[in-house]
């Protein structure tokens, strides 16, 4: 398979912190490769430096071997980048549907239109209802974003994810605050988007992340301390002193 | 003779300096550490003068009528406060400015009904009166040098309270996270009420000191409220020492800008042209200014973070 | 229930009461009324236009005023030029507006928040000095429109009513324009940055391109706004555009309730018709305004639209 997204030697810190320290990690086409480590390791500074929100201090962050690291967030997103946040950033004054047709208009690139009402365009709304059905939401097309519950909200930036067809999609702990119900279900989307997607995951959940991961790197102290084949990782000394240590 | 008339404006400058900072230290700390756009700062600066003007003539000393009128201006805030503020702390910013814009023509014709409309004077104290001279053959005004010691007093002060007490420690984590101050347990609500109602005295006090050297009148406080929030946003919303920089640089910038931009055109232009550009550019220069320093610097000067 | 029917009838119950107001207006001091109506309507088209950039894109613009004051030089300055053709007037005065917003516009959004408000402000002052200095153009004093406003030849605006419905069709179009673009393609992206712009980029979009849109457009409407205050009243002045008739209009969207556009509408007729009204009955008028717009702040979330909601809707 052949590598889709390259990070080189990235660094990163807020003063004396330093929250990524020479990160180098790969996700080829259709992998899903998993990063776990403890909080303030610098996972999600590392998904806000792929998307672009946080600038990195140096380093590349090759897309399909172009160096992304400079371009503004939008401009990565319509490159294929798609993220979820950590904390779920949604439209809340928006309902479900309207939340995914947005992204499906953001990818025809068609927005300078000043007149008719979008909300009736059927193209629009049938993508969006597609991916809402991807994770069970199509029954919540109408409700306002804002409404819907916790796990809800969590699918739903996952759908509008899918609306913008990504080339690799960024997740920030999908399952931070689900029951267990609903991150059973999450599970099994994630399960179908697996192969068809390449998927940098960042979880605490220690059974999703060995279920669904091609490959695991361990974050410490913003530095990639172990990464191969799940068991291999699982079964390295140091992993299990630095961090599952604290699981067991 | 020259080199005198610049003296004196960078003097004049200095002196409005220090009543734009008088004003804008309560302006930028209310803003900062509650989150409040309060439109209504330079009508406190207005009750300031005529508490001042009040008082004096009342007592027939201005020592006095100053030494009354800081209490009263404190009053005035903390009623303003109680009463209409703090139930707009938490609300959108927009609300807060009908709120406040409410208040200003409200006492900005109060004042109107009390006092009268027309100007009203406050004499100069008597051991204030006259001019010294500064320099061989330069005499500057000595009730204007006090405003400036005074201020600079102030200043000092305010630095002290700022950074060397736990009430104003509190008020600069406030500035930068109010919701980490609230959860170390201090009573937020009486927070918010001492700088506010210390802002409020500050302002009276700049009120009340310009008293003797500008008319006491309705409205006066309007035009000064904007150059405070252009000092603010300059320095960068929540710095007490952005707002010191920010405020002398724009009282030099404007009263020198007023004084000097036609002679300083006419090395580039003839004459006429100098003088009607000059005249233009004058009282934009402040604007500028900030128009500049946002353009670069879109957090102002000394952005305090969040 | 029947509360909501009238509260979602609102804006068309607006424009019943301007569209009848001359037929009653005979029965009174006709000019009087029909000048301050017009005045409400000409401040309600500034108002819709602020209200598109501040309540559905966040944008609080402290300047806004100038657009009214440049769109109304666009008139006095062909005027005193001979140009008497409103149609050539129109368009110089939104071409102007739409220019100083495209330029001012592009700077000022690279500042959020405050610091959007404060340099809004700024250009709106640069703009208002400019036109004092203006010493050709009647510097302070403004300029009074001497000329008879033509269209191909033949005068026009010389009747009150001709000019009344002039104003009338403008509020209306302006109206269905403004609803046009903020339900749109384009208003829903508006709309989307205003919620969560880091949710918007993380779509593809640069909000920055939206908002600056919008603002051109505000700017462009508020200009139409200036072209017909300067005929309404034959007279063009830096006064138009003052840092507080800048605050004025943002007061009325708020007064009206923001991001409704029929309430700028509501806002700036309640601004300008209790001023007038409260001036008649005392001196001191705004010993009752001023609390009134604090009321109002304190107690009626969302303006008066907000308020007339919860009094309709309370299911
Ligand atoms: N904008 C910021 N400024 C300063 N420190 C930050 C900032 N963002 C994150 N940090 C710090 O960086 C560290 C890593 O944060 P984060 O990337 O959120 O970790 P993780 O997602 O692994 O829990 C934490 O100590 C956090 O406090
Ligand atoms: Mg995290």
């Amino acid at each position: 398979m052949s590598t889709l997204l390259r990070i080189e030697n990235l660094h990163k810190s807020f003063g004396a912190l330093r929250v990524t320290d020479d990160v180098t990690l790969d996700v080829a086409e259709g992998e899903l490769h998993a990063v776990i480590g403890p909080n303030g390791a610098g996972k999600t500074t590392l998904i806000h430096q792929i998307s672009g929100l946080v600038a990195p201090d140096s380093g590349r962050i090759l897309l399909d071997g172009a160096d992304i690291a400079l371009l503004p967030p939008h401009k990565r997103a319509t490159m294929g980048v798609a993220r979820t946040f950590q904390i779920t950033s949604i439209l809340p004054g928006f309902s479900a549907l309207e939340n995914v047709a947005l992204a499906v208009q953001a990818r025809e690139g068609s927005s300078f239109r000043f007149f008719g009402d979008p909300t009736r365009e059927e193209r629009l709304n049938a993508q969006a209802l597609e991916n809402l059905a991807i994770v069970n939401l199509a029954g919540r097309a109408d409700i306002p974003a804002g409404e819907l519950s916790h796990g809800e909200k969590r699918q739903l930036e996952l759908a509008i994810a899918l609306a913008t067809r990504p080339r690799i999609l960024l997740l920030d702990e999908p399952l931070a605050g689900t029951g267990r119900e609903e991150s059973e279900r999450v599970v099994a989307t994630l399960q179908a988007l697996k192969g068809r997607y390449a998927i940098l995951l960042i979880e605490h959940d220690m059974d999703a992340v060995f279920a669904l991961a091609d490959r695991v790197s361990v974050l410490v102290y913003g530095a990639v301390v172990a990464s191969g084949a799940p068991d291999a990782v699982r079964a390295d000394p140091e992993v299990r002193r630095a961090y599952l240590g604290e699981e067991v | 003779m020259y080199a005198t008339l610049i003296l004196v404006q960078t003097l004049n400058g200095l002196q409005l300096g220090i009543i734009l900072f008088l004003i804008a230290a309560g302006l930028t700390l209310v803003f900062g550490v509650m989150d409040f756009i309060n439109l209504a700062h330079g009508v406190q600066y207005m009750l300031g003068a005529y508490f001042a003007y009040e008082f004096t003539t009342l007592t027939g000393s201005f020592t006095l009528g100053l030494l009354m009128a800081l209490p009263a201006a404190l009053l005035a805030g903390l009623v303003l406060e109680a009463f209409i503020f703090r139930h707009l702390y938490d609300r959108d910013h927009l609300e807060q400015v009908l709120a406040t814009f409410g208040v200003i023509l409200f006492l900005n014709q109060g004042v109107k009904v009390v006092w009268g409309a027309s100007p009203l004077f406050v004499p100069v104290p008597d051991w204030l009166q006259g001019s010294i001279e500064i320099l061989p053959g330069f005499f500057y005004p000595i009730y204007r040098l006090a405003i400036i010691a005074a201020g600079l007093g102030v200043a000092a002060l305010l630095y002290f309270l700022v950074n060397h007490t736990r009430a104003g420690m509190l008020v600069r984590a406030g500035a930068s996270n109010a919701t980490m101050v609230a959860a170390l347990g201090v009573d937020i609500r009486f927070l918010f009420m001492i700088v506010f109602g210390f802002g409020a005295m500050l302002a009276g006090f700049a009120g009340a000191m310009v008293a003797p050297i500008l008319s006491v009148e309705p409205g006066m406080g309007d035009n000064l409220l904007i150059l405070a929030f252009v000092v603010i946003v300059i320095g960068g919303i929540g710095s007490i020492r952005g707002a010191f920089i920010a405020a002398l640089l724009i009282g030099l910038v404007d009263t020198l800008g007023r004084g000097f931009s036609t002679d300083l055109l006419r090395l580039v232009m003839d004459p006429s042209a100098a003088s009607q550009t000059g005249r233009a550019i004058a009282p934009m220069l402040t604007y500028i200014l900030m128009a500049l320093v946002l353009v670069f610097r879109p957090s102002g000067l000394f952005p305090v973070k969040k | 229930m029947r509360g909501s029917v009238a509260v979602r009838a609102l804006p068309y119950l607006l424009f019943v009461f301007f569209a009848i107001t001359p037929a009653l207006a005979q029965f009174g001091a006709e000019g009087y009324i029909l000048s301050l109506v017009m005045r409400v309507m000409i401040f309600a088209i500034a108002a819709m236009s602020l209200d598109l950039i501040l309540g559905y894109g966040a944008m609080v613009s402290f300047g806004h005023a100038a657009f009214l004051g440049i769109g109304a030089y666009g008139v006095g300055i062909l005027m005193s030029h001979a140009v008497t053709n409103v149609l050539a007037q129109l368009v110089a005065a939104v071409a102007a507006s739409a220019l100083f917003a495209l330029v001012t516009g592009a700077l000022c959004l690279r500042t959020k928040g405050v610091y959007f408000i404060m340099i809004t402000l700024a250009f709106g002052q640069m703009a208002f000095f400019f036109f004092v200095s203006l010493g050709v153009y009647g510097g302070d004093d403004g300029l009074t429109l001497r000329a008879t406003p033509t269209l191909f030849g033949t005068p026009v605006f010389e009747n009150t009513r001709v000019l009344y419905y002039v104003i009338f069709a403008a509020m209306l179009g302006v109206y269905l324009l403004l609803r046009a673009i903020v339900a749109s393609r384009f208003g829903r992206v508006l709309r989307g940055a205003r919620e969560n712009p880091v949710r918007m980029q993380a779509i593809g979009f640069d909000p920055y391109r939206f908002q600056l849109a919008a603002y051109v457009i505000a700017g462009a409407i508020c200009g139409v706004g200036g072209f017909l205050l300067a005929h309404q009243t034959e007279f063009v002045s830096p006064a138009f555009m003052t840092w507080q008739r800048s605050g004025e209009l943002i007061v009325m969207v708020v007064l009206g309730g923001m991001g409704s556009l029929h309430g700028a509408i509501l806002g700036a007729a309640a601004f300008i018709i209790l001023e007038e009204v409260l001036a008649r009955i005392t001196e001191d008028w705004k010993l009752i305004f001023g609390p009134f717009l604090v009321l109002v702040a304190l107690f009626a979330r969302g303006g008066l639209v907000g308020f007339l909601r919860r009094l309709g809707g309370r299911r």
